[in-house]
């Protein structure tokens, strides 16, 4: 199978690997797939809880060139972006820039489940921590 | 020394005809192009000795006598021949075929289309090795058995079956026996009459030889065994192959095999010595890592491994000049990984993670190193990407993990 060029040239320089302090409350990880399945995506995000903005995405991604690529560009997309807007991007809009053929789309899809996994445990985090200074404060 | 590239370690998928082969085919393309059953003029009778030649020479390679080889178009027609032909043949006798799981789908799915027709069929389970069990064998046995079906060796894991033994049971038991020699033939010492073989699948072009022709051995005494053909027409082969004959590609494969007798010694003892170049250059490279199969009894040149935590069509990726093929879900039609993996117990994650070498008669040493070079370089790099790796040093049991199997991974 050929692949599309920006699918090979995200598996020669994938950009963002690497991982955050997944015990930072303004980290959100997002782990998706299962080993047995062949894929496994880790997304994590640093989000300035002031703004919203995400200032840093790193990624790991166990895959096909394909899986590789998708959580590659997807690291590159949300970094800058609000945790809504990065919410917002959809799965197809992966396919389409990375010229995706239709036995990939899943890594798509995986992508866009890591993303919005970690900023799922992003929201969590946020809103343990406006609890427990709270519960702190009545003892 | 710059080695030449791509480089093609794929022997088990196929072969690049024997220069010397090619040699001995090509009078046989316009010059000596008669039909082999042209009775009453020099072009048939040219071409009539020309295929006599090449049994006698495939023949000689596996102890047969030559009357016994009948030439098809390749393996998988060779299986199909040999199932079916004796299910047919000898329904009276009985409707019972014993196999086993990791054989070739042209065996397995020959057998899935009898069980639809009524025939009931043991597919065997393999051990962990990638052997079946003696034990398992014989009390598959029933009265109503009328044919085994083992493969010599396999053309993932390259595992070979304990023929000898399978053979003597058949014998004793009275069942015929077949065995799908197509990646031991010409690689490893096949000999009908020890190995007590009464069918026999061969390939010309896994050994050096043309695509688009094979043979089926056919036992004719002690036992005879009888086929009903398949292919209907002007009765060539004795009745159980029709079809004008491919001289061309039967003189290839007959050339071939007579070389294979001749290098077999030398050239699996140095195909032998070069695989474990490659595999003693990952483990000492490499941490988990896992040979599938049994390293002793398995042929000299291959070589499947899973690189923990590196999903292998990712790997392939990486090793774009070289050939090679995984197990992984990826790489298959399918999209399920590698089903002889499978059943050897290898766990699905492993399974999609395993790549197979095939080593053969072209290859160097230079090759391997660089193969190896090359294979170690991007499994360190991919697993610095892997998730699964960085969890597995940080000590987490990835297999007691509970996975999101989200609806995306679900493929």
């Amino acid at each position: 199978m050929a692949y599309s060029d920006k699918v090979v040239d995200h598996y020669n320089n994938p950009r963002n690997v690497g991982s955050l302090d997944k015990n930072d409350p303004n980290v959100g990880t997002g782990l998706v797939g299962a080993p047995e399945c062949g894929d496994v995506m880790k997304l994590q995000m640093k989000v300035n809880p002031q703004t919203q903005v995400i200032e840093e995405a790193k990624f790991k991604t166990f895959g096909c060139g394909s899986a590789i690529a998708s959580s590659s560009l997807a690291t590159e997309w949300v970094k800058g972006k609000t945790v809504e807007e990065a919410l917002a991007i959809k799965n197809t809009e992966i396919v389409k820039e990375l010229s995706l053929p239709p036995v990939k789309i899943h890594c798509s899809v995986l992508a866009e489940d890591a993303i919005k996994a970690a900023l799922n445990d992003w929201k969590k985090k946020q809103a343990s921590a406006a609890e427990q200074p709270a519960a702190a404060a009545q003892q | 020394m710059a080695v030449k590239l791509p480089i093609y370690m794929d022997y088990h998928a196929t072969t690049p005809v024997d220069p010397r082969v090619l040699e001995a085919m090509l009078p046989y393309f316009a010059q000596n192009f008669g039909n082999a059953a042209s009775r009453n003029h020099a072009f048939g009778w040219t071409a009539e000795e020309a295929v006599e030649n090449a049994r006698a020479q495939i023949a000689s390679l596996v102890g047969a006598s030559p009357k016994e080889i009948i030439f098809t178009s390749g393996a998988t027609e060779s299986n199909n021949l040999a199932i079916k032909g004796v299910a047919e043949m000898y329904r009276e006798k009985g409707n019972h075929i014993i196999t086993q799981v990791t054989e070739h789908k042209a065996v397995l799915d020959t057998c899935k289309r009898l069980e639809k027709a009524g025939c009931e069929v043991t597919y065997l389970p393999v051990e962990k090795d990638g052997r079946i069990s003696l034990d398992d064998l014989r009390r598959a046995i029933t009265p109503k058995t009328i044919l085994i079906s083992i493969m010599y060796a396999n053309n993932e894991i390259g595992v070979v079956q304990p023929i000898v033994e399978i053979g003597k049971i058949a014998k004793e038991k009275g069942i015929f026996f077949h065995v799908d020699g197509v990646q031991a033939v010409g690689k490893i010492p096949v000999d009908v009459q020890k190995d007590n073989i009464d069918l026999l699948s061969i390939s010309a072009h896994k050994l050096y030889g043309p695509k688009g022709v094979g043979a089926l051995y056919v036992r004719r005494r002690n036992p005879r065994v009888q086929l009903a053909a398949i292919i209907d027409g002007g009765g060539h082969e004795r009745g159980m192959r029709s079809g004008t004959l491919n001289v061309t590609g039967i003189v290839g494969f007959g050339k071939a095999c007579e070389l294979c007798q001749q290098e077999m010694a030398a050239e699996s003892e140095r195909l032998r010595r070069l695989r474990d170049r490659l595999k003693d250059n990952f483990f000492g490279k490499l941490d988990e890592i896992f040979i599938n199969g049994s390293m002793e009894h398995r042929l000299p040149h291959n070589l499947n491994i899973s690189f923990a935590y590196v999903e292998g069509e990712s790997l392939l990726m990486g090793i774009n000049d070289v050939a090679v093929s995984s197990g992984s879900a990826c790489t298959s039609a399918t999209l399920e990984p590698s089903y002889v993996l499978k059943a050897l117990g290898v766990g699905e994650d492993l399974a999609h993670t395993s790549i197979r070498f095939g080593l053969g008669r072209f290859t160097t040493q230079e090759e391997v190193d660089y193969v190896a070079d090359r294979v170690i370089e991007t499994v360190v790099r991919l697993r610095e990407l892997s998730p699964l790796y960085e969890m597995a040093k940080e000590g987490v049991d990835i297999s007691k993990m509970q996975w999101s199997a989200s609806a995306a991974s679900e493929h």
